[in-house]
């Protein structure tokens, strides 16, 4: 890793609000959508699952059914303890009565049976419209993640954007069958169980039903609270997360400080502080359910109490006492989920609020309406008077009038302190970033009107920090051409000073390589990075710092290797090391983003500037120059 | 030329067919996710956590049988209002008072049981689930550094993670579980007792219940697997577009990776429809048989009442016990996996539990005293992490104090095995390592910590200010010994260029700064450490030289008035040691300093001749050449 992307990198991160995504980037960090915003969210969500009409319409209908179905049970059930009490008169009477209750109970059994079925259904589809919905959302955040430009990369944590991935789209996912269903399914149940228990008996009807609005109360505030805290939780562990993470990672400088007493406390310290709120959740749990599961039977108990009386005074029938309890029991369950409704409802908004806003942002670079395919001839790169900002620090240009042309086969080197914009200019050429001031232009036409696809196959960069892809190693080095035949694929490793070395593991070309497969080291990914480069076959060729890992004398073996194949494109070398591009055509010397002095490598000698400065630096042996720092010092 | 190779990377013919070297993400399950139900090796040693919690536990499972209880009294209770204070064509208010009185005192003794089981349980599990983690993390303090090299510290953390949070869901479970177990043994008790004949009656759709499970669960949970790793699958690649965007951009694999994610997308979405209808197909299942049960009660039981062989609210009753009574069956079979999950979590957590610790402080250890001098010797030092292929073979140096000592030679010399051995990471096989005059072994590590600083390769920030990096464990150390030490190493300037300057707050790992500014931070917390020896192995990457320069300086500033030995890789740092060692196959093969060494024309002078700015970068063939040579002329 060089000093230079990370410094720019660091500058960028500290640097005010970008005017292009301090809008979006805000909302990304949204915790809690407001009214107007969420409610739109909700539609939008709805909107989404209604592209779905069949399954939504077979979900909503079997919820109707379902929940009238549950309703009859209660009915049925008192029906069959009245029948019970008819009193027996004679035989046949008996007979009849007998008849009655197997009705009574056939009935039962087929109700019972449907609704199972009914609810099977409800479920089901509402699952269904929830998982087609979170696969439409998985491919879009996916394909505005792979689109979203460099710039917008930089200022985002990829943490964020796995939240925004992975969370967020579950919570948009579920908001369908747990939010939304569940709202259908609770307003039949009381609305409808409402109607039967009131006309059937006004009193007791409700002292049946008083218990619903505290419990709906007591669930959707336990809810939030409990949503709030398991936030603040999650904020916590993720402290105590990073704690031990980067002890075991950096268990070497820990033992080499004896700190271990020193982690303990930390831990402990972010160990009690997570605890304690662990058991306040449960306090907040535990107080709301328990409360919940009271005030429901202590209805049911005024519902005994109070029914009893009426049965004595024979103004109902054991019956209907018995289907009054049995419809409490029935409504219990829904009522306490409120709770998880009214969560659905505020997970969703805030989580759909912050994946809309990913998947709404704008793309700033993208081809333009006309824009046709680069056609390259001559093959000649030039940089007019090329300024650039980045987006975000407004002020503070980073690059001041940047010209220069090159042309097929020559090598052009960019040589300065770090900091002084090396990389950006290599960024610019396939459009990483825009120039914010002048013009590239391949063989004269302006690299912003030709498409963006076209133009990154003429030019590849070889990037200072390689990302390597858990995959074998050939399809690593295939990873731009995953047509490409075995033979090329050991041609680019063999440029590239690799082909020994792969040879030499266990798997050869099949070995797995990457976060979790064999560890490379620096220089070994850096030459894997400049093979699958070269597989591109570019016109315009950029190494952005990239060797800085590889040792002298293997990069002169990667330069001899590729000779020939230098002939046929640009190739622009950025590096801290002299030795990397004294050969060039011409070197640019670049300070505070302006180009300071070029030539080639004698002129620049001969010209005794700042070139010639930091070469003396490079070159003079080790113990001068401690000399006279430390006589400096003195 | 362009439109050439412009074909042959997409090939119109290729359209739409999944090239053959491509894939996106990547994921494979390396745990088993379930173990034997019950292990009674592991259950023990998982004991020993919830043990100072026994009392808690205790209470629980009382409160959870009390509330069980509570459950099963309460149709009991509706009985006896219905059938003796309401029917029997009588009005008895005394006895429908009495119900309610009942009533009341029974949900009064419900809810304070159910408030002190869950809390008690709840509470109790999240402490065990910490304890169990301080204590897994407190022994990953003293374990030996070559199994925290080749373990990945991924895995340790869903040790540390996932596997504790399983524990944690089964202590919670498991008491409940008492309570359904109660329940159901319960539910079949008092409907017997009801009426022993009708009760046997409605229980017989129980097992039905049981059989259908058994069938269900191994295929249902094979659907619920499936879901959840294509969800690991798809989450795996998105992923690795996150972080890999720029290689994808700069290789302009959108297109491709698009389709391949698409193709885990859509599995992921049949996986998830599948393992749906497993979960849904239960339901129907349930409902039928529990309308079943109250269908048989209805006829037999009703027609029992119109004979007047059983009373009115004993149906009632039995009405509310078939609601209830698939309940516990369903939450008992669920907590079958719970349990596996558990016992292959414990599995896990133990295995870590019994890494042995190697080093320990003897019990008569001393502190090293604060006047000790400061020097370090290897006497006839043999060590080996296997003790058959030692890496040290008879070493023998002696660092005086005040003395800087350049550590050369080859990869796998043993320059970094010699550092480790300083700091007591490791005990030597055979010979002894002094510090200040006494053997490593018997002084406390502690203290060894304290008089020896090290500046490691790769150099290791914390999340947190760079005030808190420097001065890191040494908590006595003032905000001007901070900015001190920073000023001498030359890290003040751009420290101060930081917004926020000593309290910017660094990203993770330090990415905010640059490799060399790493570099002088590291130098720094050394410098604040104040150690009478330091201990330094030089960064090996390539730095630019402007930065170079800076930690050249600071180098010399760090080792000013203290012993130091420095695995040297750079010219410059090895010609500026007061003595060199050279080191090749674990065994010092030249001494002095550079002038001495270049005379004695040996490995070393070889070495520098080759004239490489740093000795990393003599390429394997030149190094084989020269080692060669070198070892001829010493037998």
């Amino acid at each position: 890793m060089s000093s230079d992307a990370t410094g720019d990198a660091a500058k960028r991160r500290d640097a005010a609000f970008s005017k292009t995504y301090s809008a979006d980037k805000a909302l990304l960090h949204v915790k809690a959508a407001g009214w107007g915003r969420g409610l739109s969210t909700i539609l939008r969500i709805t909107r989404m699952s209604l592209r779905h009409p069949w399954q939504v319409a077979i979900a909503i209908v079997s919820t109707f059914i379902a929940a009238s179905l549950q309703l009859l049970i209660p009915q049925l059930l008192g029906q069959a303890v009245d029948q019970t009490q008819t009193v027996v008169t004679g035989g046949e009477a008996g007979a009849l009565a007998e008849n009655a209750l197997l009705m009574t109970a056939l009935m039962l059994l087929g109700v019972s049976v449907a609704r199972g079925i009914f609810t099977l259904l409800q479920n089901y589809y509402a699952e269904s419209v929830g998982h087609h919905i979170g696969y439409e959302l998985r491919l879009a955040c996916y394909e505005k993640i792979q689109r979203l430009n460099f710039s917008f990369h930089d200022q985002v944590h990829s943490g964020d954007l796995i939240t925004i991935g992975l969370l967020d789209l579950e919570g948009v996912r579920m908001f369908f069958s747990t939010g939304l269903i569940r709202v259908f399914l609770l307003s039949v149940l009381i609305g409808v169980g409402a109607y039967l228990l009131l006309s059937t008996n006004l009193v007791l009807g409700l002292l049946a039903l008083s218990f619903v609005p505290f419990v709906a109360w007591r669930s959707a505030t336990a809810q939030m609270k409990l949503r709030l805290t398991w936030r603040e939780l999650q904020e916590r562990l993720a402290v105590l997360t990073r704690v031990m993470d980067e002890n075991l990672g950096g268990i070497r400088v820990v033992r080499a400080f004896a700190a271990q007493a020193y982690e303990m406390a930390k831990f402990d310290k972010w160990s009690k502080y997570a605890l304690e709120l662990a058991h306040d959740r449960v306090g907040i749990r535990v107080r709301a359910t328990s409360l919940m599961t009271f005030s429901f039977f202590a209805a049911m108990g005024l519902v005994l109490w109070i029914g009893g009386g009426m049965v004595i005074e024979g103004e109902i029938t054991v019956g209907t006492l018995a289907t009054f309890l049995t419809f409490m029991t029935i409504l219990q369950m829904p009522v306490r989920q409120l709770g998880m409704m009214v969560n659905s409802f505020a997970r969703a908004s805030t989580c759909g609020t912050r994946l809309f806003a990913l998947l709404d942002l704008d793309i700033a670079i993208k081809d333009k309406p006309d824009a046709k395919p680069l056609t390259v001839t001559e093959g000649t790169l030039r940089f007019d008077n090329v300024g650039f900002v980045y987006p975000e620090t407004g002020d503070n240009r980073v690059l001041k009038n940047i010209s220069f042309e090159a042309r097929r086969g020559e090598t052009l080197a960019i040589v300065g302190p770090p900091g002084s914009g090396k990389s950006t200019i290599a960024h610019l050429i396939p459009r990483f970033y825009d120039v914010t001031e002048g013009r590239i232009t391949i063989d004269g036409q302006d690299i912003r009107d030709v498409t963006l696809a076209s133009l990154r196959h003429a030019v590849a960069v070889v990037q200072q920090d390689a990302f390597l892809f858990t995959t074998t190693i050939e399809n690593n080095i295939a990873y731009g051409d995953p047509w490409a035949r075995e033979n090329r694929i050991e041609r680019a490793s063999d440029s590239a000073q690799l082909h020994n070395y792969v040879l030499g593991l266990p798997h050869g070309y099949r070995t797995i390589v990457g976060e979790r497969g064999v560890s490379l080291s620096g220089g070994q990914r850096q030459r894997l990075s400049i093979a699958r480069t070269i597989m591109l076959r570019p016109d315009i060729l950029v190494f952005d710092d990239s060797t800085a890992a590889i040792d002298a004398a293997t990069e002169q073996r990667i330069r001899g290797a590729m000779k020939q194949y230098a002939r046929d494109r640009i190739t622009i070398i950025i590096a801290h090391r002299l030795s990397s591009l004294m050969h060039a055509d011409q070197i640019l010397f670049v300070e505070n983003g302006e180009i300071v002095e070029r030539g080639t490598h004698e002129e620049l000698l001969d010209k005794g500037g700042r070139y010639k400065a930091l070469y003396d630096l490079q070159v003079r042996p080790g113990d001068e120059m401690l000399e006279e720092m430390g006589g400096g010092e003195n | 030329m362009t439109t050439e190779t412009y074909n042959e990377r997409h090939d119109p013919a290729d359209a739409g067919r999944r090239p053959p070297r491509a894939t996106v993400g990547s994921y494979r399950i390396e745990e088993e996710m379930f173990g034997k139900a019950f292990d009674g090796k592991i259950v023990s040693r998982i004991w020993a956590f919830v043990e100072p919690y026994r009392l808690q536990m205790i209470i629980a499972v009382i409160a959870v049988l009390v509330f069980t209880g509570t459950q099963l009294i309460i149709p009991l209770i509706v009985r006896y209002a219905i059938d003796y204070a309401v029917v029997e064509g009588g009005v008895d208010y005394t006895a429908l008072l009495w119900a309610c009185a009942a009533f009341g005192v029974t949900i009064a003794i419900n809810y304070a049981a159910s408030y002190v089981q869950e809390s008690v349980v709840g509470k109790a599990a999240e402490n065990v689930l910490f304890d169990m983690r301080r204590a897994m993390f407190g022994h990953l303090q003293r374990v030996s550094l070559s199994f925290m090299d080749k373990t990945e510290v991924g895995r340790l953390m869903s040790r540390l993670q996932g596997d504790v949070n399983s524990m944690q869901e089964f202590l919670e479970t498991s008491v409940i579980s008492v309570g359904d177990m109660a329940l159901l043994v319960g539910i079949i008790v008092v409907m017997l007792w009801l009426d022993f004949s009708l009760g046997l009656l409605t229980l017989s759709v129980m097992p039905v219940l049981f059989i259908v499970r058994i069938f269900w669960l191994p295929r249902a949970r094979k659907a619920f697997m499936a879901a959840h790793e294509t969800n690991s699958v798809t989450n795996g690649a998105l992923a690795e577009a996150i972080h890999g965007v720029k290689a994808v951009q700069s290789m302009e694999r959108q297109d491709v990776n698009f389709t391949l994610y698409n193709d885990k997308a859509t599995a992921n979405l049949r996986a998830h429809l599948t393992a749906s209808k497993y979960a849904q197909v239960m339901v129907p299942i349930v409902d039928s048989l529990t309308g079943l049960a109250m269908a048989i009660l209805i006829v037999v039981g009703g027609s029992m009442v119109l004979n007047e062989r059983l009373d009115v609210g004993v149906m009632v009753a039995f009405l509310f016990y078939i609601q209830r009574f698939f309940d516990p069956i369903r939450s008992l079979t669920l907590q079958y996996s719970v349990m596996q999950r558990a016992m292959a979590a414990g599995q896990r957590i133990t295995e870590v539990m019994d890494v042995r610790v190697d080093i320990t402080d003897k019990p008569d250890a001393e502190d090293l005293p604060a006047d000790m001098d400061g020097s370090v010797e290897f006497k006839h030092v043999t060590f080996g992490y296997n003790p058959k292929h030692p890496v040290l073979k008879d070493v023998n140096f002696k660092v005086n104090p005040g003395e800087t000592v350049a550590l050369v030679g080859p990869t796998g010399s043993g320059k970094s095995s010699s550092m480790a051995l300083i700091h007591r990471f490791y005990d030597v096989q055979d010979g002894q390592v002094l510090v200040g005059g006494r053997d490593v072994r018997d002084v406390t590590q502690e203290s060894l910590g304290r008089h020896i600083a090290m500046v490691l390769q790769e150099p290791f920030l914390f999340t947190g200010t760079v005030f808190e990096n420097i001065r890191y464990r040494k908590s006595e150390a003032t905000r001007e010994d901070v900015v001190e030490a920073a000023k001498t190493v030359g890290a003040h300037d751009f420290i101060m260029r930081l917004p926020g300057g000593y309290d910017a707050e660094l990203g993770e790992r330090g990415g905010n700064l640059s490799l060399g500014q790493r570099q002088l931070i590291s130098f720094a917390r050394a410098l604040v450490a104040d150690a009478k020896i330091l201990v330094l192995d030089e960064a090996t990457a390539n730095i630019d030289s402007y930065t170079e320069m800076l930690i050249q300086k600071a180098l010399v500033k760090l080792l000013e008035g203290r012993t130091g030995l420095v695995i040297a890789h750079r010219l410059a740092t090895i010609r500026g040691a007061d003595r060199i060692i050279v080191l090749q196959n674990g065994q010092v093969i030249e001494t002095g300093n550079h002038d001495a060494l270049m005379a004695k024309k040996g490995l070393y002078s070889k070495l520098y001749n080759l004239n490489y700015a740093s000795f990393d970068d003599i390429p394997d063939t030149e190094l084989e050449a020269a080692t060669e040579g070198a070892g001829d002329g010493t037998t």
